[in-house]
């Protein structure tokens, strides 16, 4: 667990040193409902339209931080240090994906109000508690994906190109699951409520793949 | 005999280019496996062109061996 | 390019393959709503069986190769995924046409087994890239055996979150239990066929990628080449 700890704040300190994914993601996300307020041409958004929209956006701005989360370990040396350390592997797998998640939280922070803002008919308020556990399933799921596909796709030559390629069609569970989740939560005129299924599908999903990604995530770290 | 199981039904046209295109996509398939095991063969006769060359001539032991041109 | 029982194999695959699709044009009756148009089904279902337990076989052998770290069983699991995805064309090209024979379109979104499978086959389809990029050989096979486990369970958990609560459509002549005894035969004889040209496909495939493995080792030795040049590769090198 001091592991964990030592990691994680060592993957935060980095972030806030260098400001290498957060502010480029928030921006990413803000724009990205801009480029679909001109693409829908649509003033304001409800319902599944609204769900899409926001799931789609946390997507691809998360993309930019899967993109970036090994790039600094990679070119400067940090797996080498972490496989000197005697400590589990399997915690730098916790850790970036808990760093991932953090930086999904600060995203969400600025683009959701912006959401509300920008484009979103019905107000935040109607439904903000399950609206957050929504939103912390997603992106769990979508942390614990990246940090396994971004482990994979660093050590490619294409890595840019790659991690989303190869992330995407295994964050697809989770997309149908945060938009089917999301589409009563951000109706106009009152929010439906959260339905248990697709809960209980994106919950065990998470679980699932996340006790997965730790089974496998070790040989991708020897050499 | 066919008659019995084909009648003037619209989708035939349809269950015809499903089967034939699964038949393109394997032939296609071998044809491809094909040309590899062509070019193995080539290799291999190459190889034995040389082993034979290599027996004919001197046992010269400071001599270059010979290259392929690949 | 003698593998041992490969004449046999693919003489079997021949002739069941062929007589299943014999029965299944003379012998199996017309299905009473879809017609002559439901003997897609003999085709396209027995395809989409092996092809996705084919990406699960691939996982399978890559947890092998991952034990093992034997280069063979990496070879295994490259090609019965990449056999997989061959046959997941056909699948989807099958389904597409059936698709447009049963409901008049293309495609169909609500359907989640269509669906699930071209999920599944647009995350096979980097696998191929990926292997490609990277370089060193021995890295290579490690992180295809970690995404081919990874993919082999996403499989089964991709089929049944998007069937969770898609209704169901797709033309259930299966698993229903109301398939009449001819049908049930003929799709029985068909799965049977698809599987030995699984089979046969992936007897042939190993056999080639290891005999030239072992041409290109004699060649080395031949040509006093210490350190060959590698070609960099999608497949795996023996």
């Amino acid at each position: 667990m001091r592991v964990l700890a030592a990691l994680l704040r060592k993957e935060l300190r980095l972030e806030l040193r260098t400001l290498e994914s957060v502010p480029g993601m928030i921006l990413f996300g803000v724009t990205i409902f801009v480029v679909f307020h001109f693409g829908l041409d649509r003033a304001s958004v409800e319902g599944d339209l609204a769900a899409g929209i926001l799931v789609v956006t946390i997507l691809f701005a998360g993309m930019l931080g899967l993109n970036r989360l090994y790039v600094a370990d990679e070119e400067q040396g940090g797996f080498d240090g972490f496989l000197l350390a005697p400590v589990d592997r399997t915690w730098l797998f916790v850790a970036k994906a808990g760093a991932l998640f953090a930086y999904l939280v600060a995203l969400e922070l600025v683009a959701v109000p912006a959401f509300a803002l920008l484009l979103l008919e019905p107000g935040l308020g109607q439904a903000l508690p399950e609206l957050l556990l929504v939103l912390a399933l997603l992106n769990a799921g979508f942390a614990i994906i990246a940090a396994l596909v971004g482990a994979i796709a660093v050590r490619t030559r294409a890595r840019d190109l790659l991690g989303p390629l190869i992330a995407l069609p295994l964050l697809i569970p989770v997309v149908i699951g945060a938009a089917r989740l999301l589409e009563p939560l951000l109706r106009e005129g009152g929010a439906g409520g959260l339905d248990a299924t697709w809960l209980a599908i994106l919950g065990l999903y998470d679980l699932v793949f996340g006790l997965l990604s730790i089974a496998v995530f070790d040989p991708l770290l020897e050499d | 005999m066919f008659a019995d199981t084909l009648p003037g039904d619209q989708g035939s046209a349809y269950v015809a280019a499903a089967y034939l295109f699964f038949l393109a996509l394997l032939l296609v398939y071998l044809a491809i496996m094909g040309v590899r095991v062509a070019r193995m063969r080539r290799e291999l006769s190459e190889l034995e062109q040389l082993t034979r060359e290599r027996r004919d001539a001197p046992p010269a032991s400071e001599q270059e061996p010979e290259r392929l041109p690949t | 390019m003698h593998g041992k029982g490969l004449r046999g194999l693919s003489v079997a695959t021949i002739v069941v393959l062929v007589g299943a699709f014999a029965i299944a044009a003379f012998y199996a009756p017309l299905d009473a709503d879809q017609g002559f148009r439901q003997k897609i089904f003999y085709l396209h279902v027995p395809l989409a069986i092996v092809s996705l337990v084919g990406f699960i076989v691939g996982g399978l052998l890559a947890v092998q190769h991952l034990r093992s770290r034997a280069s063979i069983w990496d070879l295994r699991s490259y090609v019965a995924i990449h056999i997989s995805l061959i046959l997941g064309v056909a699948v989807l090209v099958t389904g597409a046409i059936w698709a447009k024979t049963s409901w008049g379109v293309w495609w169909l979104w609500d359907e989640p087994t269509l669906v699930s499978f071209l999920i599944v086959f647009l995350l096979y389809a980097t696998y191929t890239p990926m292997r490609f990029a990277i370089e060193d050989p021995e890295r290579q096979a490690r992180y295809a055996s970690v995404f081919a486990i990874a993919g082999g369970a996403f499989v089964p958990i991709c089929f049944g979150a998007v069937r969770a609560q898609e209704q169901e459509v797709h033309p259930q002549t299966f698993g229903s239990g109301e398939l009449p005894g001819p049908m049930w035969l003929t799709f029985l004889v068909s799965l049977a066929g698809m599987a030995l040209l699984f089979a046969t496909l992936y007897r042939f495939e190993i056999e080639t990628k290891l005999t030239r493995g072992r041409l290109r080792a004699l060649r080395r030795r031949l040509l006093d080449d210490d350190a060959p040049v590698q070609r960099r590769s999608a497949a795996p090198t023996i």
